[in-house]
């Protein structure tokens, strides 16, 4: 098992009275794709913005390349290398899809904005992902379908030079054959190297393309293993019930302080 | 920045798929089917304005054949300076989804503290004009501070400013009081006019600018393969623009006084270049600079913005800030037109003239959508308004009901195209 490239320990979040998540421990491998599962409301989305510098930890380390690193903000967590596709894709609606993609990190030159260098940038990394479904690289995003807000949003990470990808259900929105091509992507993603996150309620979606399983049930982590040693049924019972055979959380553990 | 590895990695990127892109708007025709397609989806942009605007011309040069004079022409342009000015301050704090209420009266009392270094403290003019825009800036750092860190909606944080900025001229001036404003240049900005052959310069020099420009970007783009209009498209906007600020110039040059005889008016009035100073610096931040970048993003979705790692209160801040320093210079204007500051200033209906003009202009109420130049072309619009009705001896009640109507009238077609935005798509 190589190093992990990002890991967290121990992490505790609370929002006010509601402890969302309880001595989380998650890490990502570079080369491999991690399913982050759990049900509705288990604390993927808030792990995975932890994660980005969108909301503090209360306790626990945010370890990068085996190094202990603090992140104050999204600016920390880029510079690191790592790059999330939101749940909530967060693109700005009255902006076109170059102006998206390098949002916050406009390529400048000598006069000002370079946008004769950020279209030609976006133009190759869309290509690259073989992204056919868009009409025109400055069409505002308002105008994209589900699946082509998802293309740009992975785009937009996958165009600066990541170690880290998590993808918050990407999928959710999507037809078959998109469906198809992002998880192709994610895929591909890994295979170059890079630690790839995948959140997903989808288990043949999980199980086709993960090498590592974490399942989350109430805030806490229930297992964390390689794929190839849970089956369909496993998971289902691990979302469900935070337990599955002699994995899982114990059952005291539970009643302790929910 | 680094070629990034995944793009770098694939040996033969597959086919792109933007061959659209180029055939997209080839021709003229292309262009205007385009353009209509928008106008259909809900963008107007300033297409209502500059309809209002014919309009409002045709009715009062059929009413008054007054109207249409050069000497009149010219008033038209000083009397909307300040408006358009002031309208450009607005149009940044719209962009961000945000309102100024206190713009007219931040600029009110930067012109009387303008005023007040010039008669009290014998300031050269530019230092007191320096002095009003600080006081501009820090009243807007104040309200962007409140707005951004407390949370406070702008609305709310304007109001209070808007009354308690009237303390300002009103202690300093005292009630009924009124300070004179007649430094030579300022005073000038809206009484002496542009030497006829420096302002022909100027006007080429524009034209000539905006050409190569246009002309450089196109070739630029097109010769990488980038999205770009057509030439055809490209060769008609420059033509417009020509038309419009040769045209412009010709006009203002011929000597226009009421007695030719007697004496002599001719020339650009000297507000003209401010203003378009300030359009075109403008213009370059929003569309040019990475700031401006943000402010669309930040109206458009902050949480997006926040996400990407843009600074989202300090854009909120300087929105402000800009939006009370273009109010400083409208004071300005307004103070140097009417030459004088009395503690009145900027509390009538300065800034809902300012906002109309913006709103009319095609900036969206909502955030996200706004150019410098809706300031200009709805400042035009709301100063005509004033400017024929007072041609047509109208008692004022009706200025206040045309001018309401008007800031309307904008507002719903803001609404209704955001609406049909939304279920365009586009
Ligand atoms: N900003 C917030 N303030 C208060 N509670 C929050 C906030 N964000 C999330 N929560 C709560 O934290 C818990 C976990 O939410 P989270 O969005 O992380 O779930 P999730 O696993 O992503 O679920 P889903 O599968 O539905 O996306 C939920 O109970 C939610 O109500
Ligand atoms: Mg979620």
């Amino acid at each position: 098992m190589p190093e992990p490239l990002l890991e967290l320990r121990g992490v505790n979040k609370s929002f006010g009275v509601v402890h969302v998540l309880h001595d989380v421990d998650f890490a990502v491998y570079p080369g491999q794709v991690t399913a982050l599962v759990g049900d509705n409301g288990a604390g993927k989305s808030t792990l995975v913005k932890i994660i980005a510098g969108i909301y503090g930890r209360d306790s626990g380390d945010y370890v990068f390349e085996g190094k202990k690193v603090e992140v104050h903000g999204p600016r920390d967590v880029a510079a690191l290398g790592i790059e999330i596709v939101y749940q909530d894709l967060a693109l700005c609606d009255n902006l076109d899809i170059v102006e998206n993609m390098f949002l916050g990190r406009e390529e400048t030159s000598r006069f000002g904005l370079d946008e004769v260098t950020m279209e030609t940038r976006a133009r190759e990394t869309l290509a690259s992902l073989s992204v056919r479904t868009v009409k025109s690289v400055r069409q505002s995003v308002a105008s994209l379908s589900g699946g082509q807000r998802q293309t740009v949003a992975i785009a937009k990470a996958v165009l600066w030079n990541s170690k880290v990808v998590l993808l918050d259900e990407p999928t959710a929105a999507l037809g078959v054959a998109q469906t198809r091509q992002v998880l192709d992507l994610v895929r591909r993603l890994a295979d170059r190297g890079l630690g790839v996150v995948l959140i997903s309620h989808n288990m043949g979606d999980v199980l086709e393309v993960a090498d590592r399983i974490t399942a989350l049930y109430l805030g806490r982590v229930a297992a964390d293993v390689p794929a190839k040693d849970v089956t369909h049924s496993q998971i289902v019972e691990l979302i469900t019930a935070g337990r599955s055979g002699d994995l899982g959380i114990a059952e005291n553990a539970l009643t302790a302080d929910v | 920045m680094t070629t990034d590895t995944d793009t770098a990695s694939v040996p033969s990127p597959a086919p792109s798929g933007f061959d659209n892109d180029n055939r997209q708007a080839a021709t003229i025709g292309d262009s205007a089917r385009d353009y209509v397609n928008r106008l259909r989806g809900g963008d107007m942009g300033s297409l209502p304005a500059i309809l209002g605007l014919v309009f409002l011309f045709a009715v009062f040069a059929s009413l008054n054949d007054r109207f249409l004079t050069t000497y009149n022409m010219a008033n038209l342009v000083i009397q909307s300076g300040s408006i358009i000015v002031l309208a450009m301050g607005i149009v940044f704090v719209l962009l961000i989804g945000e309102i100024d209420l206190s713009a007219g009266v931040a600029g009110g009392a930067s012109a009387t503290i303008i005023a007040l270094m010039l008669i009290d403290y014998d300031w050269t003019w530019w230092a007191a004009t320096l002095a009003g825009v600080a006081v501009g800036a820090v009243i807007g750092l104040a309200i962007g501070s409140l707005v951004a860190f407390l949370g406070i909606p702008s609305f709310v944080v304007t109001l209070a400013f808007f009354l308690a900025l009237q303390a300002v001229p009103l202690k300093l001036i005292g009630s009924g009081g009124s300070l004179r404003f007649n430094d030579a240049v300022l005073r000038g900005l809206s009484i002496k006019n542009v030497p006829v052959t420096a302002g022909w310069i100027a006007a080429i020099l524009i034209v000539v600018g905006f050409a190569a420009l246009s002309l450089w970007r196109y070739r630029s783009l097109s010769a990488k393969g980038l999205v770009h209009k057509p030439l055809g498209l490209v060769v008609i906007q420059i033509a417009v623009l020509a038309v419009i600020v040769l045209g412009l110039t010709a006009l203002l040059s011929a000597n226009r006084a009421p007695n030719p005889e007697l004496f002599e008016i001719s020339g650009i009035p000297w507000v003209a270049p401010v203003v378009i100073a300030l359009l075109l610096f403008w213009t370059y931040v929003l569309t040019k600079s990475r700031f401006g970048r943000h402010l669309y993003a930040v109206g458009g979705n902050a949480e997006a913005a926040r996400r990407a790692g843009i600074n989202v209160k300090r854009v909120r801040i300087m929105a402000f800030v800009i939006c009370s320093s273009m109010a400083a210079i409208s004071g300005l204007l307004a103070a140097s037109y009417t030459g004088k500051v009395s503690p009145g200033s900027g509390g009538g209906n300065e800034l809902l003239y300012a906002v109309g003009a913006a709103v009319i202009g095609g900036t969206s109420l909502f955030g996200g959508r706004g150019r410098a130049l809706d300031a200009v072309i709805g400042g035009l619009v709301i100063a005509t308004i004033p400017n024929g009705l007072g041609l047509l001896n109208q008692a004022s009640y009706i200025n206040f009901l045309v001018t309401g109507g008007v800031l309307l009238l904008a507002a719903s077609v803001d609404a209704i195209s955001r609406r049909r935005r939304s279920s365009a798509g586009v």
